[in-house]
């Protein structure tokens, strides 16, 4: 990257990661999806796991997450991301293994995948990008949807006779005995970003101790989805998801259940 | 006050416009004119930036890098580099 000279006094305070690499990222603007990639290569680099990481790309918006992150990543079919990180964990203890799906891809076609993955204990880390639609298909109704939400396949908004409730699978995974770390965080202010940062350390930690699944839910927006400009989407998800799916802990080894 | 600088890769921008919201000295602005991509990109309009670095965490784009002055060392005159 070119940086311009550093004037007389100044020092560098934030750079892009190195390990994030220089290919433009294809997301709308404004889309919280590059903000997660930057937090997980950032401490990836920190951490100095960038040649023994492995990460599992799914199917959705983040499809060319490898095409961004300077690391071996592997893609896998739709919704089966965990299970793939699984086998991947499995051959290669030693690695840092992470799966990176979208709601649909995690809480729709793949619940049975992140369900068992996260029952068996499986020393990996899964990021969870809920943006409650499908966003690379076009914005239609995910598990995740919220009730009255309007979307391409629930013009009217989501309505529970029809399609149910909002799925907490986030709350849903923290029961499970295989779950070590379970958090929901977000990516759409700085003091947010800050605390997803510290979630992805912990969770690595944690990685390396081989202490079992960590879950890292971000609510994020998709603004082209949503239809929305990228600041009007932040205002909506702080008004409409955060009461929905509340950020914090929702387990931690402290407080394993609660 | 401490001061701050912000470059911007100005052809990485997508003119999201989170920057701005995001600076709390409401330093940055977009652009009167367009990148390659056609967005208008977000510029420095004001020289009172911190360099808090709220507007890199932000950024879905990687774009931004912050620079910040050194801390003056009291009751020195000129700063001078002293090797450890
Ligand atoms: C087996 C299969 N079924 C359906 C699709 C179509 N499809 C592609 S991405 C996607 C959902 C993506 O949504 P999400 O996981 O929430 O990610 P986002 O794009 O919002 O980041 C679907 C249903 C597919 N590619 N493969
Ligand atoms: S469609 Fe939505 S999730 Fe996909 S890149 Fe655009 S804003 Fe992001
Ligand atoms: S570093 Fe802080 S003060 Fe400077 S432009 Fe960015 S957000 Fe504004
Ligand atoms: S947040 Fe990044 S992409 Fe968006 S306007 Fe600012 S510099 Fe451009």
């Amino acid at each position: 990257m070119d940086l311009p000279p550093i004037t007389n006094g100044f020092e560098l305070v934030y750079q892009k990661p190195q390990t994030l690499t220089e290919t433009p990222m294809h997301y709308c603007p404004g889309c919280g999806h590059g903000v997660v990639h930057r937090v997980l290569m950032e401490v990836i680099d920190e951490m100095g796991l960038q040649d023994r990481t492995i990460g599992v790309a799914p199917v959705g918006c983040s499809v060319f997450a490898y095409e961004y992150m300077n690391i071996d990543v592997q893609e896998a079919a739709h919704g089966r991301a965990s299970a793939v990180a699984t086998g991947i964990k499995r051959v290669l203890p030693d690695r840092v293994v992470f799966s990176y799906q979208g709601d649909g891809d995690l809480a729709a076609i793949g619940t049975a995948e992140t369900i068992h993955t996260v029952n068996r204990g499986e020393n990996i880390l899964m990021l969870f990008i809920n943006n409650g639609v499908y966003g690379m298909t076009g914005g239609q109704m995910a598990p995740t949807t919220l009730l009255g939400m309007k979307t391409t396949t629930s013009p009217y908004g989501r309505e529970t006779s029809l399609a149910g409730y909002p799925l907490k699978i986030t709350e849903l995974l923290a029961q499970l005995p295989g779950s070590y770390y379970v958090t929901r965080q977000a990516a759409h202010t700085a003091a947010a970003v800050r605390k997803l940062k510290k979630a992805v350390q912990l969770s690595l930690q944690y990685q390396l101790l081989n202490k079992g699944t960590c879950f890292i839910e971000v609510v994020s927006n998709c603004p082209s989805g949503w239809k929305m400009t990228p600041t009007e989407s932040n205002k909506w998800l702080e008004a409409n998801m955060f009461p929905i799916y509340p950020l914090g802990d929702l387990k931690t080894p402290a407080q394993p259940m609660n | 006050m401490i001061r701050g600088k912000v470059t911007i890769a100005e052809e990485i921008c997508k003119g999201c416009e989170l920057c701005i919201t995001a600076c709390p000295q409401e330093s940055l602005g977009l652009s009167d004119k367009i990148n390659l991509k056609g967005y208008r990109y977000a510029v420095l309009i004001q020289d009172n930036c911190t360099g808090c670095i709220n507007c890199a965490l932000v950024c879905p784009d990687a774009a931004i890098t912050v620079y910040r002055q050194k801390k003056p060392v009291k009751g020195v005159g000129p700063q001078v580099q002293i090797a450890a």
